[in-house]
């Protein structure tokens, strides 16, 4: 127990850059943050993985001050949110959804202002812009109003503008919702250099890929509240890396084709397997990839269930819903309509 | 937390900022060019021939209101300015950089003096083409034109308040159009308030708008003499009356905002 304690204490104190224990908020009847900790270690990446709603975007508007919590206490960079706001926010960028650019200012016009904000003398402002754009690849249109950016460019200069202080700390919400698919990942390719300079970064995404691809840890979040953490295998594990799907010629064959299908997997996901009657499909997590499902497929044969479809696939946000919580994503939603 | 210096640079890139958006976006230029010249030729050739002013020529009493129209307008632009910044996230990454929490609505409504002044500028000018005459001296006439922007400067601070509670540019053109022509309106901006019906004679005689249109003209010798004696003490004293005004606003409404902006959290 005391050294259970220790541990908390001295992991808080040495390394970490974000430290976050019991964030509260709500906004009258909903509970946006129901008691949240975070702990993001010096130089590494948190992905806060989530669907809409979660509270993802609420703790990092807390984190970046922009909104008080009810409750709880954090520290960031080792200056402490509530009492010294200021200090925080002179080591931290902020880039997001929420956090945006002047689109009738050009890009260079855009971080040259937030340089003299962070009381860049004329000259330092000018050079820090100039660096930005060109590591940015916005050097090109640097003299364009924003209006004229595509998504993805307006996503570069608005990390830029969170990078002109070189901060220790990074948030990054949802940096690339609403992105086609080649600019998504254009800017991982961004983040991960980042990263590899060795800032302390906390990402919000909707996206289990994302979080993926680019953090150390991923907490998955819900109702405000931390129902998962762990580093990505850790929590691919959890989910069995591949899902099986399949769909059946006979509604009446699914309880059959589930015991199958029950004796292939560990004993750990037995009680993941879904069945919905309505699409005649069954939902499994399965390890052991096409020689696994080669498996599944020949014992389904000899007990006489007749496949119209199947295969396997990447496990998605929703299926690392569905095993934590037992709903779906889309649930939560509902849920959170019904009780509002 | 912030020294004095910071905060006035703060300020200074805040409003050069909007400076700039100010020249880029036509929309803006347009009203502030084309809307005054469009007031002093409508009031003063459509009411002109038909509105008396004993004294004085009617064109010669009209301008000095619609300047004071004009800038009370003018503070809208502040509210939207805001309000538009709230709605596409840029307050957001104000409040999270370690600047001056005055800063954004400081270098805002001293950013909207320059634009109040600009119309101001061009208006003289269309008033010196038909006919209006500064019959004092330039000293004076300087005093008047500080006397409106000052006003207009209090009144940005009550919008930049209203855009902080209600961050939509609609409901904030809605709103000082319900209450900003009225305001305008049943005052001496247009007519001498002598002349108009009891209640409304009593609002005139009170409004602030009222007090420095009569400032501006006296300071511009376009007041009929004789006029101001039978009048109220807000308008045989205009210039303190409007001051008293200023201050009381801008005391109440500045930390009132301020404090608003520190804490305007979005979700």
């Amino acid at each position: 127990m005391f050294r259970a304690i220790l541990s908390v204490v001295s992991r808080s104190t040495s390394g970490s850059a974000v430290v976050a224990t019991g964030l509260r908020k709500r906004y009258g009847d909903v509970v946006a943050l129901d008691g949240l900790d975070i702990d993001v270690p010096e130089g590494s990446v948190l992905g806060l993985l989530g669907p809409n709603g979660a509270g993802k975007t609420t703790a990092v508007s807390i984190l970046a001050t922009l909104l008080r919590p009810d409750a709880g206490s954090a520290t960031i960079a080792g200056a402490d949110l509530v009492t010294e706001p200021h200090q925080v926010r002179s080591r931290i960028g902020l880039s997001g959804q929420f956090a945006a650019v002047d689109e009738v200012l050009t890009g260079r016009e855009n971080l040259v202002m937030i340089a003299r904000l962070y009381r860049l003398s004329r000259l330092a402002a000018a050079q820090r812009a100039d660096e930005l754009l060109d590591r940015f690849s916005l050097a090109d249109a640097a003299d364009r109003q924003v209006k004229t950016y595509s998504g993805g460019m307006r996503r570069r200069l608005d990390l830029a503008c969170a990078l002109v202080a070189a901060p220790p700390v990074l948030f990054l919400d949802e940096p690339t919702t609403g992105l086609d698919p080649r600019s998504r990942v254009e800017l991982w390719d961004v983040i991960r250099e980042l990263v590899a300079t060795g800032s302390t970064l906390l990402l919000t995404t909707q996206y289990l890929e994302e979080a993926d691809q680019l953090a150390d840890r991923i907490m998955v979040i819900d109702h405000g509240r931390a129902i998962a953490e762990g580093t990505p295998d850790q929590l691919k594990a959890q989910l069995g890396s591949e899902r099986l799907e399949l769909v059946v010629v006979d509604a009446a064959q699914l309880a059959n084709a589930r015991t199958v299908v029950q004796e292939q997997l560990k004993a750990v996901h037995h009680n993941d397997i879904e069945v919905r009657e309505s699409s005649r499909t069954l939902l499994a997590p399965l390890d052991g990839g096409a020689d696994a499902l080669a498996e599944v497929i020949s014992h389904l044969r000899r007990a006489g269930v007749g496949i119209a479809e199947i295969g396997l696939r990447r496990p998605t946000l929703d299926d690392v819903f569905l095993t934590l919580t037992g709903h779906t994503t889309t649930d939560t939603d509902t849920s959170t309509e019904a009780a509002a | 937390m912030t020294s004095i210096t910071d905060t006035l640079s703060d300020i200074g890139v805040i409003a050069h900022r909007n400076i700039i958006k100010l020249t880029r976006v036509p929309e803006v230029l347009v009203f502030v060019l084309l809307s005054p010249i469009m007031f002093v030729l409508l009031f003063g050739y459509v009411f002109g021939n038909s509105i008396n002013v004993p004294g004085t020529s009617y064109r010669e009493f009209l301008i000095a209101g619609i300047f004071a129209q004009t800038v009370v307008f003018g503070s809208t632009f502040t509210g939207t300015g805001i309000a538009d910044d709230m709605q596409k996230g840029i307050i957001s990454r104000f409040r999270s950089l370690p600047m001056s929490r005055a800063a954004v609505l400081a270098g805002r409504t001293i950013s909207d003096v320059i634009y109040n002044l600009l119309s101001i500028i061009i208006m003289s000018i269309t008033g010196l083409l038909v006919g209006w005459r500064i019959r004092t001296s330039i000293g004076d006439a300087l005093i008047g034109f500080a006397l409106l922007l000052a006003f207009a400067y209090a009144l940005s601070w009550v919008m930049a308040y209203v855009a902080l509670l209600v961050p939509s540019v609609e409901v904030i053109n809605n709103a000082t159009f319900m209450v900003i022509f009225p305001l305008t309106f049943i005052a001496n901006t247009f007519v001498p308030s002598n002349d108009l019906p009891g209640p409304l004679k009593a609002f005139a005689e009170w409004n602030p708008v009222s007090a420095v249109t009569q400032a501006a003209r006296q300071r511009f010798g376009n007041l009929p003499d004789g006029l101001a004696e039978q009048q109220t003490w807000a308008l045989r004293h205009p210039a303190i009356y409007t001051l008293l005004w200023v201050a009381l606003i801008i005391a109440i409404f500045a930390p009132l905002s301020v404090r608003r902006y520190s804490r305007a959290g979005r979700r």
